[in-house]
């Protein structure tokens, strides 16, 4: 029945108790005491010390506070959790933070997207082209009345399903980082006001 | 002269000194730009970490600095990470489809060969019967002919 810390977000039930309640990270970090109510409790366990250390650094104590205060609380683990990855993704990178990866898995995006439009049109090239029968006729009063190669295939596409599926994929359209330096195609202006941002 | 201040002495009212940190990276002429970044970083963090690098890597910094402050503008819960979130997503649906294509591409291309030999094997097949036909046909007309002629004589 004492206050203890969980990761859950269930914070409005939590009663003040007289036995002793383990600081959160947040309140060991800034040295001061964890009351009942705490709005960093459910989500600084005091065994991932890192992870508030790291928010601290980059947002501040008071911004998290008031980025938790406006959202309600079923949605506040997430955003912490989202916050904690992008601040330990700027301590790493203090240059780009998440922006680096971010710009990194959509030249992937591009790379495959190409792929797959190289490997849709071979599979129309192989649908649509004509075979040429080179066989002779064969001897004899009887022939086979085989089917034409071309027909065999499009009946096989048919067969199979392809039909119409398998087309092109659309991507949804997400807004791009400003012109990295490594981007394909690069604005040529990395001055605080070109930046270029498409959001 | 007050009017020379960049964005973020405005936003903050305070003189732009010449040597601020803030004013290559937020002119004046784009006030939301630092509004943006104020909202999720606060001022003093953000003349951290820009002093903390050289001064050639700032306004990369400033730039995806401003771009995560939008990001967590518009997606308070998830920020960034959600764009993450989509870009893996994307990512494992088009190496799907572009398995499932190359897989196709595969069956045509066998399929593709395959008439070719079944065609030569039919026409083969066609031209042993003829000949077996025929090879009937010889050999009744020799049992026929066999026939009358030891019944004729």
């Amino acid at each position: 029945m004492g206050f203890v810390c969980t990761r859950s977000p269930c914070t409005e039930n939590m009663a003040s108790s007289s036995s002793y309640n383990s600081p959160c990270a947040a309140c060991k970090f800034l040295r001061r005491k964890c009351m009942p109510g705490c709005i960093f409790a459910p989500y600084f366990p005091p065994e991932e010390p890192q992870k508030f250390a790291n928010v601290h650094k980059i947002f501040g104590a008071s911004n998290v506070t008031k980025l938790l205060n406006e959202l309600p609380p079923h949605q506040r683990e997430d955003a912490v959790n989202s916050l904690a990855y992008e601040a330990e993704a700027r301590v790493r990178d203090p240059v780009y933070g998440c922006v680096g990866a971010i710009s990194f898995l959509q030249r992937q995006v591009q790379r495959l997207q190409k792929e797959l439009d190289a490997a849709n049109s071979d599979l129309i090239h192989y649908a649509c082209s004509e075979i040429p029968t080179a066989l002779p006729a064969p001897p004899g009063p009887s022939s086979i009345q085989s089917m034409a190669p071309r027909q065999r295939l499009i009946d096989h596409y048919d067969r199979i399903g392809m039909g119409n599926e398998g087309g092109y994929y659309e991507a949804p359209a997400i807004p791009t980082p400003y012109n990295l330096p490594w981007n394909d195609n690069p604005s040529g202006d990395n001055s605080a006001a070109g930046g270029g941002s498409n959001m | 002269m007050i009017s020379g201040r960049c964005a973020a002495c405005k936003y903050l009212r305070r003189r732009c000194p010449s040597d601020c940190i803030f004013s290559p990276y937020f002119p004046s002429n784009i006030p939301q730009r630092f509004a943006c970044v104020h909202r999720i970083y606060g001022a003093s963090n953000v003349a951290k970490m820009l002093q903390q690098l050289p001064a050639h890597l700032r306004a990369e910094a400033a730039n995806s600095l401003y771009y995560e402050a939008q990001s967590r503008t518009q997606d308070p819960v998830y920020g960034c990470v959600g764009v993450i979130s989509l870009l893996h997503q994307q990512i494992h649906s088009v190496e799907s489809q572009l398995a499932k294509t190359e897989a196709e591409i595969a069956v045509l291309n066998s399929l593709a060969q395959e008439p070719a030999q079944i065609q030569e094997n039919e026409v083969e097949a066609t031209f042993n019967n003829f000949l077996l036909e025929q090879d009937i046909i010889a050999s009744r007309r020799f049992s026929h002919s066999t026939y009358i002629s030891s019944n004729f004589i």
